[in-house]
């Protein structure tokens, strides 16, 4: 609804639905610093069609910002974003929106909306995206996307009654309500129970079976990195270092995969932990 | 967790270290603070006049922030017409002319004391109240959830805010004259013995309409100036719920220095009208 009235003519982005193992998204030379602080250097990356990648690095490595660059919540200060060929480092935020229907994320935090109610908060992108779809037919969407998270009936809760992983989950139907072709996962197993964890990680791989969605998940969690994965990248040193199968990365060679991955399994065996 | 957060503390020493900017460096960045805010500032003017208007959420905010402000505005009127009523009276008798003091007391209450008391204290609950509101929403991603959702936040959050602020401020402005008036009556007329008559036809005679519109006026720009110091400090948080803290009490010690700035701006025009 916002920004409709506004600059109708300006080149937007026509997502077409893609084939499967197409290049969807491209990273290039990407740079990006806040202030002195400079989180990427020349960051390359591909994310193919119908694939979950997993972007694995450590607490502060640009994460996040990775994501959010990808839907124009950051802004990189080089290198360039293409989706499906389209570059869209540029675009302002009215062409973002197009670009934001097809391309949904799902918040560290799940970011619920604390003044509105789990089923207003999933309704929220149909109402921005899609203003002349009848209440109806929003009502049914919002049930369904809860039911998919396994959260039937939960419209009238609010985010404070929700446990973490009922907040993420509720998260994930927001961020799918609008049937989104790629599904941005930010640390979605982050501070969660290995139960939640484990039903998280089902929910990303029904995501691809059932809706077809490429995702990229992005985590420090190597258990739930493995569990998902189809191809796996490690952010580290302000680029990407390695890019490959799960295979490839548990025979990697790679000093900041290696040290990474030995790290974390020094606190999975028993008496590892200090 | 504690493992990561011990790889990570030496890196937060350097940091902490690195962030000792100059004063050139200080000044740079408060230029550059007050650039974005004009920015910010033609960018919710811009939304504002133009639809779609989203009419039931400012509404809302005019509620919460009218309800939540009253009563301090209220208190804060009351004392400050006793006061001024109580020191011009005593002062004006050594010159045997309390009979005055409704004229003076009406000019200074319309002029000046309504409108910038109002502001001072008012203002600081808003604003402060409004940074924290977005703050938080702000650190925990909900604000790049809005856009991620494809929604504009200044349209959803901000433009509401300001026009809040806008209609409320005079109004409470025209509240804070009467109670201040009447306050400062009551306590001459028990102090002085100057009748309740009296007073008020002085002052209905000492006032014209532009005193009164004047600080009314005050009221709406010190409304717009609290809104957007408190939406813009909640929306450009940095650095957690720390940050949160730190914007909050900057946005108290900005709007009450902004709201005396622009006062004396204001007077010095609206004087020579
Ligand atoms: N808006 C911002 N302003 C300034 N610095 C920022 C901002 N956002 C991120 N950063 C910095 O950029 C770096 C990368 O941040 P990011 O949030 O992407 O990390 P992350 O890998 O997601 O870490 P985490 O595991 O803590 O979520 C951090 O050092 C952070 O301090
Ligand atoms: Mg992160």
């Amino acid at each position: 609804m916002a920004f409709s009235h506004r600059k109708k003519e300006a080149p937007t982005f026509e997502f077409h639905r893609p084939t499967p193992g197409e290049q969807l998204i491209h990273f290039e030379h990407l740079q990006k610093a806040f202030g002195a602080k400079r989180v990427y250097d020349d960051l390359e990356l591909d994310v193919r069609a119908g694939e979950t990648l997993v972007v694995l690095g450590g607490s502060g490595t640009g994460k996040s910002v990775l994501l959010k660059c990808l839907i124009g919540l950051q802004r990189p200060d080089a290198g360039r974003i293409l989706f499906q060929g389209h570059d869209v480092t540029g675009f302002s935020e009215e062409q973002f929106i197009p670009v934001r229907r097809n391309v949904a994320m799902v918040f560290q935090g799940a970011a619920l909306f604390d003044s509105l109610s789990v089923g207003e908060n999933v309704a929220y992108p149909l109402r921005e995206h899609f203003p002349d779809m009848p209440l109806d037919e929003v009502r049914q969407r919002v049930a369904e996307k809860l039911a998919l998270v396994n959260l039937p009936g939960t419209e009238r809760l609010m985010p404070s009654d929700l446990s973490g992983g009922m907040k993420k989950r509720v998260g994930l139907a927001r961020a799918i309500a609008t049937n989104p072709e790629v599904i941005l996962w930010d640390e979605p197993t982050t501070g969660l129970d290995p139960v939640t964890t484990q039903s998280i990680n089902s929910m990303i791989n029904s995501m691809k079976k059932k809706l077809g969605c490429t995702s990229i998940v992005v985590t420090h969690d190597l258990v739930s990195a493995f569990a998902v994965g189809d191809r796996m990248a490690m952010l580290a040193n302000r680029r990407i270092v390695q890019v490959g199968t799960r295979d490839e990365f548990r025979r990697s060679k790679v000093p900041e995969v290696r040290a990474f991955l030995d790290a974390r399994r020094v606190e999975l065996e028993p008496g590892g932990m200090s | 967790m504690s493992p990561s957060a011990e790889a990570e503390a030496p890196e937060v020493v350097e940091v902490a270290a690195q962030e000792r900017p100059s004063v050139v460096e200080r000044a740079k960045q408060r230029l550059e603070s007050l650039g974005a805010m004009t920015q910010m500032t033609g960018q919710v003017l811009s939304r504002a006049v133009r639809p779609p208007f989203d009419g039931a959420a400012l509404i809302f905010q005019v509620e919460t922030l009218g309800v939540r402000s009253l009563p301090i505005a209220l208190l804060t009127a009351t004392f400050a017409g006793l006061v001024i009523s109580l020191q011009f009276g005593y002062f004006l008798a050594r010159f045997g002319v309390q009979y005055t003091v409704g004229r003076v007391v009406v000019l200074t209450l319309f002029r000046e004391l309504a409108p910038v008391l109002t502001a001072l204290t008012v203002g600081a609950r808003l604003g402060s109240g409004m940074a924290a509101e977005l703050g938080a929403m702000t650190v925990t991603e909900q604000v790049d959830a809005i856009r991620a959702l494809g929604a504009d936040p200044l349209r959803k959050l901000v433009v509401p805010r300001v026009l809040a602020c806008l209609l409320v401020m005079p109004v409470l402005t025209v509240f804070a004259d009467v109670v201040g008036l009447v306050a400062g009556a009551l306590v001459v007329n028990a102090q002085y013995a100057i009748s309740l008559d009296l007073f008020f036809q002085g002052a209905l005679d000492a006032v014209f309409m532009m005193d009164f519109v004047s600080g009314v006026f005050k009221g709406a720009v010190f409304g717009f100036i609290i809104g957007l110091v408190g939406c813009f400090k909640g929306l450009t948080v940095e650095g957690g719920t720390e940050g949160v803290g730190r914007a909050t009490t900057q946005t108290v010690a900005i709007t009450s220095v902004a709201v005396c700035l622009a006062d004396f701006f204001i007077t010095k025009v609206t004087l020579y009208l």
